[in-house]
C-alpha cells in the first residue's frame, strides 16, 4: 500500500470514526442516564440530514447547521415527554420496542415526505473540494470539517458535563436519580433534555454527514447497526470505550475498503496457486474490500466470544 | 387500558376443553380453504399457516424467554435457503427427499445456525442481547451479498417444488395441496411449541424471563437455558422459512434482511407476546396487512407504525391481552356497562383515523404527483391542496379529532377503571366466601 | 455436632474490595453442620456482602470459602447451589409472573434430578409435584397455590421467598433478613416457620431483630466494618464488652425494654 493511500485511508478512517463517535456518544449518554437503548438514534441522524437538506434549500447550509439539530432536538424531547416516559414503567424491553417503533415511523415518514431515493444534498461551496492533495490523492474538505465539528462537539460536551451546574446534575442523575430528585432538581426534565440533546447531537452529525456521504432512506439502518456495534464493542456505558471503538471501526473499514487483495493473492505470493476448482475457492477469492462491510459485525461476534464486556466496559453481564 | 393488577388469564381447561380447542383448531385448518375458496384466500391462508409457525417460534424467545431479538430473519431465511437448495438437489436427483420432508431440512438448518450463532448471542441478556442479534443479522445479510454461490446474488435462488410425483400422485403443484402440507406442519409445530411450554425447560425459560438471577440460585445455568431455547426457536423458525421457499419457489437475500426481522417482531408484539395464542393473531395480522392493507393504501406501513407505537404505550400485551381483558370483563358481567363507552371510543377513533389518513394520503399524492394540478381525491371528494384554506381546514379537522379522541379516551378509561374495581371487589368477595 | 466432619461453611481470611473501598476485611468463620448462626451488625457492616460472597453472587478479592470442606470461592451461583447451599434475599426475589406453585416447582426441579428436559411434561413429574405440595403446606401457602407471585401480600411473598430457598433441600440455608418489614406477630409466626423448615440443616441468617436472634441462634457472629468482632453463644456475645461498646448496648436495652412491656 502506498504511503499516500495509507495516509488518506487513515484520515478518512479517523473522520468516519469521529462521526461514529458523535453518534455513539449520544447513545451512550442516553443509555447510561436512562437505561434505555435508543433504537431511533440513527433515525435522528437521518432526520438531521433530511431537515438539513430542506433548510439548506431555504436559507443555506450554515444556518441549517444550527436550525436542523434544534428542530430534531425538540422532536426528541417531545418524544421523550409524551411517549418514552409513559413506557418507562413497563421495563426495558418495552422501552426498546417503542424506540424501535419510532425508528420505523420516522423511516416511513421520511420516505413519505422526501421520497424513496437519495436526495441531492449538496455540500456548500466552502466545503466542496479537497483540503489538500497528497501525491495526487485528495482529502476532502468536508471530511476535515466533520473532524472539526466532532472535536468541537466533544470538547463542548465535556465542558458542559464537568463545568456547568446542569452538567453536574446530569452526572449525579446518572447514578442516583432519586437522590437528585429529592434534592429538588427536576430529574424528569433533565432526562428530557438529555434525550433531546442526544437527538440534537445525532442530527448535527446528520447535517454534516448527509452531504459528505449520501442522504437516502437506508442511511439510518446502515449507520445504526454500526453504532450499536461500536457501543457493544466499546463496552456498554463507557464513553471512552465508545471513542476507542469508533476510531477502531472507522479506521478498520476505511483501510479494508482500500485493500484489493484476497487470500488467493496472498497464497500466490508464497507460490500456492488457487483456482476455481479448488476447495474453499468461494471464500478465498473474496477481496478484503468486498469483506469490508461485515468487518464491524465480525468484530462484534469475536468480541462477544472472547471479551464479552467490551474494550472498556464496566458493567458485568 | 391498563389493569391495576395483572391477572394472567390462565385458561385451565379440563381435558375435554383441551381436546375441544385443539380439535377445533385442526378443524379450522382443514375446513378453511373449503369455505374461502378464492385464489386470494388460499394464498392468504397458506401464508398465514407458516407465518404462525414463524411468529410462534419468535415468541418462544420474546414472550416466553424475555429475549428481544432483532435478527430472527437469519434463522427463517437460512432455513429458506437450505430448503431451496435441497429442493434443487432433490429435483436433479442427487438427494432423494420428497417435498413433505423439505421443511425438516429447513428446521435442521435453522437449528444448526442457531447452535452456531446462538452461543455468542446468548452470552448476554436484555438490551445487549437485542443489539447482538441486530449485529449478527446485519452480518448474515452482508454475507449474503458476498457468497452468490449460496445466496444467489441479485436474483436469488429458485427451485421447483413439483419434482416428486411418487407420493400418491401428489405433486404439490396446485395451491390447495401446498396449503394442506402447510396446515399439517402448522398444526404439528403449534402443538409442539405449546407442549414445550409445559416442560421443565419451558418453565425454567419462563423463570429466566421473570428473574434470571434467581434462576442461578436454584441451580440452573441461565445462559444454558437461553441457549437451548434459542436453538429450539431456530429449529421452528427454519421450518417456517422452508415454507417460504416452498410457497414462492424463490428465495432472495431479502429473506434474511433486518426488515423481515422487524416485521416478525412488530406483528408478534401486536398479536400479543404474553399469551400463547397471541403470535397466531399476529401472524394473521401480518399476512392481512402485507397482502390486503397494502392494496388499500400505499402508506399502510405508516399506519402500522403508529398502531405499533400506540400498542406499546397503551396495550403492551397486544391484541391477545385486549381480548383476554375483555373476556374477563364479560365473565364478570360488566360488558354491558362498557359497550356505550366502547362505541364512543370506536367512533372517535374512526374520526381520528380518517383525519390522520387524510393528511397522510394528501402528502403521499403530493409527493408522487409531480404533475401538480394541486387537487387530490379523498374518499370521492376533490380537494384543492394548493390553497391555504384547505390546509387550515385540514389542520382544524385533525386538531378537533385529536381533542375529541383524547376526551373520549379519558372517559373510557374512567369507566374501565370502575369496572375493574368492581371486578376486584367481586373476586375478593368470592375468595372470602371460600 | 459430629467432630471429624468438616464444617458446613468455613471462611478463611476472606476480603472483598469494591474499587478502593474494603467492605470485608479478613473474615474468619467456621460454622458446624446443623448449627444455627445469626449474623448481626450495624448497617453497612457488610452482612449482605458476606452472603453474596458465600452464595457466589460475586467472588472474594482474597481468601477462601469452603462448603463442606470444598472450596467454592469464585464458583458460579448455580454451581454453589448444586453443591448444597441455598439463599434467600432481603428484597423478595421471586418469579413474578409465575404462580406460587410454579415458583416452588422451579426451585426444586434441579435438586430432584431434572435438567434441561423438553421431552417430558411437568404435569407428569409426580414426585416433583408432590414435593411442591409438601413445601407449599410447610410455608402455609397451599391455599394460594395458583395466585401469581407478584399479587401476594408482603408477608406471603417473604414466606414464598423462604419456600423457594428451602424447596430444593439444600443442607446449608442462608436467610437474608427474612423478617424484614414484618409486624411483631408476623415475625413470631415466621420464626416458628423458619425453625420448622430448617430442622437438621445448617442455617445462617442475617437479622436485625434481636428477639429473633437470641431466640433462634446457637451462635451469633457480630460483624462490624467488615470484621468479626465476636462469634460465640448468645450469652457470651451479650456479655462481650467490645460488642456492647461497638454495637449491642443500645439495641439490647431497647429490645429488653420492649420485651418487658410485652
Amino acid at each position: 500500500m502506498t504511503t499516500e493511500a495509507f495516509v488518506i485511508s487513515l484520515l478518512n478512517g479517523v473522520s468516519y470514526g469521529l462521526l461514529l463517535f458523535m453518534l455513539s456518544s449520544g447513545l451512550t449518554l442516553i443509555f447510561s442516564m436512562m437505561g434505555v437503548l435508543n433504537f431511533a438514534h440513527a433515525s435522528f441522524y437521518m432526520l438531521g440530514a433530511y431537515v438539513g437538506y430542506t433548510v439548506s434549500g431555504f436559507v443555506g447550509f450554515w444556518p441549517a447547521l444550527v436550525l436542523a439539530p434544534l428542530a430534531v432536538g425538540l422532536l426528541g424531547a417531545g418524544f421523550e415527554r409524551f411517549a418514552l416516559r409513559r413506557v418507562h414503567k413497563f421495563g426495558h424491553v418495552p422501552e426498546l420496542l417503542i424506540t424501535f417503533g419510532l425508528s420505523f415511523v420516522v423511516l416511513e415518514l421520511v420516505q413519505l415526505v422526501w421520497g424513496r431515493s437519495a436526495v441531492p444534498y449538496a455540500l456548500p461551496p466552502l466545503l466542496d473540494g479537497p483540503l489538500f492533495t497528497l501525491f495526487g490523492t485528495q482529502f476532502p474538505r468536508s471530511r476535515a470539517f466533520i473532524m472539526l465539528v466532532a472535536v468541537f462537539m466533544l470538547v463542548a460536551l465535556w465542558l458542559l458535563l464537568t463545568r456547568t451546574r446542569v452538567g453536574l446534575v446530569i452526572q449525579a442523575a446518572l447514578t442516583h436519580p432519586e437522590m437528585v430528585e429529592a434534592l429538588g432538581h427536576n430529574v424528569p426534565r433533565v432526562l428530557m433534555m438529555v434525550f433531546g440533546g442526544g437527538a440534537a447531537l445525532a442530527a448535527l452529525a446528520g447535517v454534516i454527514g448527509g452531504n459528505t456521504y449520501v442522504t437516502e432512506p437506508g442511511m439510518a439502518n446502515a449507520v445504526g447497526a454500526i453504532v450499536f456495534v461500536v457501543v457493544v464493542v466499546g463496552g456498554m456505558g463507557s464513553l471512552a470505550g465508545a471513542f476507542l471503538a469508533s476510531l477502531l471501526i472507522g479506521v478498520l473499514q476505511n483501510f479494508a475498503v482500500a485493500l484489493d487483495y484476497s487470500m488467493i493473492d496472498v497464497l500466490a505470493q508464497v507460490g500456492h496457486q488457487v483456482g476455481p476448482g479448488s476447495a474453499g475457492y468461494a471464500l478465498l477469492k473474496l477481496k478484503i474490500s468486498q469483506v469490508a462491510p461485515i468487518l464491524p459485525f465480525l468484530l462484534l461476534v469475536l468480541m462477544l466470544v472472547f471479551r464479552p464486556r467490551g474494550l472498556l466496559g464496566t458493567r458485568e453481564g | 387500558m391498563n389493569t391495576s393488577t395483572a391477572h394472567s388469564f390462565h385458561f385451565k381447561p379440563y381435558n375435554v376443553g383441551r381436546w375441544v380447542i385443539w380439535g377445533g383448531f385442526a378443524l379450522l385448518l382443514i375446513v378453511a380453504p373449503q369455505v374461502f375458496r378464492s385464489g386470494l384466500s388460499l394464498t392468504l391462508l397458506s401464508q398465514m399457516g407458516y407465518m404462525v409457525i414463524i411468529c410462534l417460534s419468535y415468541n418462544l424467545l420474546l414472550g416466553q424467554g424475555g429475549m428481544l431479538s432483532f435478527g430472527h430473519a437469519v434463522y427463517t431465511g437460512l432455513g429458506a435457503f437450505f430448503a431451496v437448495h435441497a429442493m434443487n438437489l432433490a429435483s436433479s436427483g442427487s438427494l432423494p427427499l420428497p417435498l413433505p420432508l423439505i421443511p425438516l431440512v429447513g428446521g435442521l438448518a435453522g437449528l444448526g445456525v442457531a447452535a452456531l450463532l446462538g452461543y455468542p448471542s446468548t452470552k448476554k441478556a436484555g438490551t445487549p442481547f437485542a443489539m447482538i442479534t441486530l449485529g449478527v443479522g446485519e452480518l448474515v445479510f452482508a454475507m449474503s451479498l458476498m457468497f452468490p454461490e449460496f445466496f444467489g446474488g441479485e436474483g436469488g435462488v429458485s427451485a421447483n417444488r413439483v419434482y416428486d410425483t411418487r407420493l400418491f400422485g401428489i405433486g404439490f403443484g396446485p395451491a390447495t395441496q401446498v396449503y394442506y402440507l402447510i396446515a399439517f406442519y402448522t398444526f404439528v409445530c403449534t402443538a409442539a411449541m405449546f407442549a414445550f411450554t409445559r416442560t421443565p425447560l419451558g418453565r425454567m425459560l419462563n423463570a429466566v424471563r421473570d428473574n434470571p438471577e434467581r434462576v442461578e440460585f436454584v441451580g440452573y445455568d441461565t445462559q444454558r437455558v437461553r441457549y437451548l431455547a434459542f436453538m429450539i426457536s431456530g429449529f421452528f423458525a427454519g421450518i417456517g422459512g422452508a415454507f417460504v421457499a416452498i410457497n414462492f419457489e424463490i428465495v432472495t437475500a431479502e429473506t434474511v434482511s433486518a426488515i423481515r426481522s422487524g416485521g416478525y417482531l412488530l406483528f408478534t408484539f401486536l398479536g400479543g407476546a404474553t399469551f400463547f395464542f397471541g403470535p397466531i393473531i399476529g401472524a394473521v395480522l401480518l399476512v392481512m396487512s402485507s397482502v390486503l392493507l397494502s392494496e388499500i393504501t400505499p402508506a399502510w406501513q405508516i399506519y402500522l407504525g403508529f398502531v405499533f407505537l400506540f400498542m406499546v404505550m397503551y396495550a403492551p400485551g397486544g391484541v391477545a391481552s385486549l381480548i383476554m381483558m375483555n373476556l374477563r370483563v364479560a365473565a364478570f358481567g360488566k360488558l354491558g356497562r362498557l359497550w356505550t363507552s366502547y362505541l364512543a371510543l370506536g367512533g372517535a377513533g374512526a374520526v381520528l383515523l380518517a383525519a390522520l389518513s387524510l393528511v397522510v394520503e394528501i402528502v403521499y399524492h403530493l409527493q408522487l404527483d409531480s404533475s401538480g394540478d394541486g387537487s387530490v381525491k379523498f374518499f370521492g371528494v376533490m380537494l384543492n391542496v394548493s390553497s391555504v384554506d384547505v390546509w387550515v381546514g385540514i389542520a382544524l379537522v385533525v386538531a378537533t379529532a385529536l381533542g375529541l379522541f383524547e376526551f373520549v379516551r379519558r372517559s373510557f378509561l374512567h369507566e374501565w377503571g370502575e369496572a375493574q374495581t368492581e371486578i376486584e371487589k367481586e373476586i375478593k368477595r368470592r375468595e372470602a366466601a371460600l | 455436632m459430629a467432630s471429624g466432619q468438616p464444617p458446613a461453611v468455613e471462611l478463611r481470611g476472606v476480603c472483598k474490595r469494591f474499587g478502593k473501598t474494603e467492605i470485608i476485611r479478613g473474615v474468619n468463620l467456621s460454622v458446624a453442620a446443623g448449627e444455627r448462626v445469626a449474623i448481626i451488625g450495624p448497617n453497612g457492616a457488610g452482612k449482605s456482602t458476606l452472603f453474596n460472597l458465600i452464595s457466589g453472587r460475586f467472588g472474594p478479592s482474597s481468601g477462601e470459602i469452603l462448603l463442606h470442606g470444598r472450596p467454592i470461592q469464585g464458583m458460579k451461583p448455580y454451581e454453589i447451589n448444586r453443591a448444597g447451599l441455598s439463599r434467600s434475599f432481603q428484597v423478595s426475589n421471586l418469579f413474578g409472573r409465575l404462580s406460587v406453585f410454579e415458583n416452588i416447582r422451579c426451585a426444586l426441579l434441579w435438586a430432584m434430578g431434572h435438567r434441561y428436559e423438553f421431552w417430558k411434561f411437568l404435569a407428569g413429574l409426580r414426585e416433583v409435584n408432590e414435593r411442591t405440595d409438601e413445601v407449599l403446606a410447610m410455608i402455609k401457602l397451599d391455599r394460594k397455590r395458583d395466585h401469581l407471585a407478584m399479587n401476594l401480600t408482603y408477608a406471603e411473598q417473604r414466606a414464598l421467598e423462604v419456600g423457594i430457598t428451602i424447596a430444593g433441600g439444600s443442607s446449608v440455608i442462608l436467610l437474608d433478613e427474612p423478617t424484614a418489614g414484618m409486624s411483631k406477630s408476623e415475625t413470631n409466626r415466621f420464626v416458628q416457620l423458619i425453625r420448622e423448615v430448617t430442622v437438621g440443616k445448617t442455617l445462617l441468617t442475617v437479622e436485625h431483630d434481636m428477639g429473633v436472634v437470641f431466640g433462634l441462634a446457637d451462635r451469633i457472629a457480630v460483624l462490624v466494618y467488615g470484621e468479626v468482632l465476636a462469634f460465640d453463644t448468645p450469652e457470651a456475645v451479650r456479655a462481650n464488652a467490645r460488642v456492647q461498646e461497638a454495637y449491642l448496648g443500645s439495641v439490647l436495652a431497647e429490645s429488653q425494654a420492649a420485651g418487658a412491656q410485652a
